[in-house]
């Protein structure tokens, strides 16, 4: 099953690669991986999208994150109701005939040509994993010649439907 | 006015030293008397700084000795090994032993040198990425990036070895740094938002776990290192007894429990007693207490304790849950969550006909061997050294079939007097750390058990022993023969010795000799035991080659990929 989790770090030097390092050693497929400060500069925000077998796997996954030293929080985000949104840069061919279609197709994402050049088109666009994966399967027909995703960040809503219980797992 | 004076006061008190001098002034804050190192380029200011204090240091001939020496020194006292080697090949020396220290949960903190700042990530001569090298081996590492961290890094360091689970912590210092001169800030307090271990267990548990006991026919305890670590022998013992409850061991546990009570089952586990297993296999109720469940002890896991309710009480969370699946899970220090127990729980299962039945099973089923022909049998052997040194000695051990055997025959009833690589084993991890074992515990007599293959792995040591004149017996089990090796090929594959067998051997006697230590070979029963004796009444260090039985297998046994109750080689 896929997961969102949320590590807050001590940004100390090293953490990203703690965190990582211990998911390959145990054998956790890392899906995506986003990391930036928060407000205070100290802090570090990780967002790791992993697929888990099942769900003793995660909460020893989680157990494993939260032992790290640098480690001040983790939280499991996939039953919370959330907004989770990457951003994704698609170089598409165009020729003079199809560049205008393009801009009609994209327009309903909210995305933007961000570059132009005589042979392709930049275009950016944010939003959910579905929604950038459905943007590049309609640009696919006219060539891609490069995309660039910068995985997931997530987080929890202001509001949740069901009071979520946050020590779903009680011994952490 | 005033301000200023005031100022101009803190200012004069805040003073200005060296990194190296204030890694010294760290190491004697935390009490630290013994070190265990090897110097070169990039600690040469540490050293430097060293040679004014009086901080005694061992300078092993290898720095996996140093290591393990320390790793010996932090099992038998409890306190944190201390340990310096310079950058490259020497930090990449302490490798196996870090690895070591870690999965056996031992309190280390290490200084490795660095090449200077400016040069870092250049190739430099001598440079390793022990930071990261370390990482998936270190319980934390840190690099020093300016002096003025160096204190309060080295408080952190300690502190964080020695709470919660114990493991081994490195600090990597490069050369620019230890020889910087900056303000010196004593540190005495540490600031670890993400690290607070929980110590005291949640009562709501722990009353869960008390009514289970009462409901309990056929409860076992299983208790491991973590009792140790936490100083609990006493609670466990108070709880077994008070609700009849049969105890057994993990190979790290030993000497947790008293080996010759009534309701100690033996050790449990792949070369465990039948009678342990059996009790793991039949259990209505596991309790494992400072255990992790490795494979080695569980066996095949679809038959471990499947008929059982697990309880586990563990300070690490992350081991809760994570081979066993566990429906009471209590995270606290065994000490205080047995404490808690003891109070909480009142009413005791009726275990009386379980307790009748692994007695029985006990009596028919008993570790055995046949003590017959003239070679000396290894099993008889460590009857002896038992016997010799009244079962108080602290044994260390190598890796291999002696070392089960140490395990199965020595009888350990005192805690901390037992010293082996459980987790990683290591082979050549017995003899240094019976150094550091000797040196944390002086009025002790010290005995490492070592196998003739993992003797020669780390045998450079002998010049520690000779030049600190410790009294340290070095028992070489020499079966001529990388034994457990062997006795798996002679099991599992059809007797092809594929490069098991050591024909040719170097005169241990004569080495020893080499080294200005006595030594004798031991062929017979009536050797071993003149010998062990004179060897404990000499006071001094001296080695013994014990020619044992070469063909001997440790059993019983159970088969990799087997479950618990599957044991072959048990007493007919
Ligand atoms: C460093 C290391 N290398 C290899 C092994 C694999 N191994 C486990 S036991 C063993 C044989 C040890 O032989 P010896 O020291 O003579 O002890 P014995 O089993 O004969 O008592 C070996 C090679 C190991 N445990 N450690
Ligand atoms: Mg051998």
């Amino acid at each position: 099953m896929r997961r969102i989790i949320t590590a807050t770090v001590l940004n100390r030097s090293g953490v990203l690669n703690r965190l990582t390092g211990l998911m390959t050693k145990r054998q956790f497929n890392i899906e995506s991986i986003t990391v930036g400060h928060s407000d205070d500069p100290s802090i570090s925000k990780i967002t790791i999208v992993v697929q888990v077998e099942d769900d003793r796997k995660l909460e020893q996954l989680l157990k494993q994150l939260h032992k790290q030293i640098d480690v001040l929080k983790v939280k499991d985000l996939t039953e919370m109701a959330l907004v989770a949104r990457e951003l994704a840069l698609i170089k598409v061919m165009t020729t003079p005939d199809t560049r205008s279609e393009i801009k009609v197709i994209i327009e309903p994402f909210r995305a933007s040509i961000i570059d132009v050049s005589l042979e392709n088109v930049t275009i950016e666009v944010t939003g959910d994993n579905d929604k950038v994966e459905a943007i590049i399967e309609l640009l696919r027909p006219y060539g891609i010649k490069e995309i660039s995703r910068t995985g997931l960040t997530a987080m929890p809503r202001g509001t949740q439907k069901t009071v979520y219980n946050l020590n779903q797992f009680s011994i952490i | 006015m005033k301000a200023s004076w005031v100022a101009e006061e803190e200012k004069s008190k805040v003073l200005k030293m060296s990194g190296a001098d204030m890694l010294m002034e760290g190491l004697e804050k935390e009490g630290v008397d013994v070190l265990f190192g090897y110097p070169g380029g990039a600690v040469l200011p540490i050293y430097d700084a060293l040679y004014k204090k009086n901080i005694k240091h061992i300078l092993t001939r290898h720095e996996q000795g140093a290591i393990h020496a320390a790793q010996g020194f932090a099992r038998v006292t409890g306190k944190p090994g201390v340990v310096i080697a310079t950058s490259g090949p020497g930090a990449t020396n302490l490798v196996t032993g870090i690895a070591d220290a870690m999965i056996d949960s031992l309190p280390l903190v290490i200084f490795t040198g660095q090449v200077a700042t400016s040069v870092i990530g250049t190739d430099a001569f001598q440079e390793a990425d022990i930071v990261g090298i370390t990482m998936p081996i270190t319980k934390h590492n840190y690099q020093v990036r300016k002096v003025e961290e160096l204190p309060g890094i080295i408080k952190e360091a300690f502190h964080v070895a020695q709470t919660g689970r114990p493991g081994p912590v490195l600090v990597d210092i490069p050369k620019d740094i230890s020889t910087s001169i900056g303000s010196y800030k004593p540190s005495n307090e540490v600031d670890l938002p993400g690290y607070q271990p929980t110590t005291m267990p949640n009562l709501l548990q722990v009353k869960r776990l008390a009514d289970a006991i009462a409901q309990a026919k056929k409860p076992v305890i299983l208790a491991g290192a973590g009792v140790l670590f936490a100083k609990a022998e006493e609670e466990i013992l108070a709880l077994a007894e008070q609700h009849r409850i049969p105890v057994t061991n993990t190979l790290l546990g030993l000497g947790s429990f008293p080996s010759d009570h009534p309701l100690f089952l033996g050790m449990a586990g792949m070369h465990g007693t039948y009678t342990a297993n059996t009790a793991l296999h039949e259990c209505d109720l596991l309790i494992g207490i400072g255990a992790r469940f490795d494979d080695r002890l569980t066996g095949n896991l679809a038959h471990f304790a499947k008929k059982a309710t697990v309880a586990h009480i563990d300070i690490d969370p992350a081991e809760i849950g994570k081979n066993v699946e566990t429906l009471i899970p209590i995270v606290g220090c065994a000490k205080h969550t047995v404490a808690a127990l003891l109070r909480e729980s009142t009413t005791s299962g009726d275990t009386a006909e379980w307790v009748y039945q692994l007695a029985e099973l006990k009596n028919s089923y008993p570790l055995w061997y046949k003590n017959e022909g003239e070679v000396l049998k290894p099993q008889r052997l460590l009857e002896i050294i038992h016997e010799e040194t009244k079962g108080e000695a602290i044994v260390t051990t190598d890796v291999g079939q002696h070392q089960m055997w140490t395990a199965q025959y020595y009888g350990f009833s005192k805690p901390n007097r037992w010293v082996t690589s459980g987790g990683l084993g290591t082979m050549g991890f017995g003899f240094p750390a019976a150094i550091g074992a000797k040196i944390g515990r002086p009025e002790l007599p010290v005995v490492a058990i070592t196998g003739d293959g993992g003797f020669q792995m780390t045998l450079q040591e002998l010049s520690v022993l000779q030049e600190m004149k410790l009294p340290v017996i070095i028992v070489i089990v020499n079966n001529q023969s990388l034994g457990m090796v062997r006795q798996w090929q002679e099991i599992f594959y059809e007797e092809r010795y594929s490069e098991s067998l050591l024909p040719v051997q170097p005169d241990f006697v004569k080495l020893a000799a080499a080294y200005g230590i006595e030594a004798a070979s031991v062929t017979t029963e009536e050797d071993a035991r003149s010998k062990f004796a004179e060897a404990l009444d000499s006071k001094a260090p001296f080695l013994l080659d014990c020619r044992v039985a070469s063909d001997e297998n440790v059993y019983p046994m159970i088969a990799p990929g087997k479950g618990i109750h599957q044991m072959i080689g048990v007493k007919p």
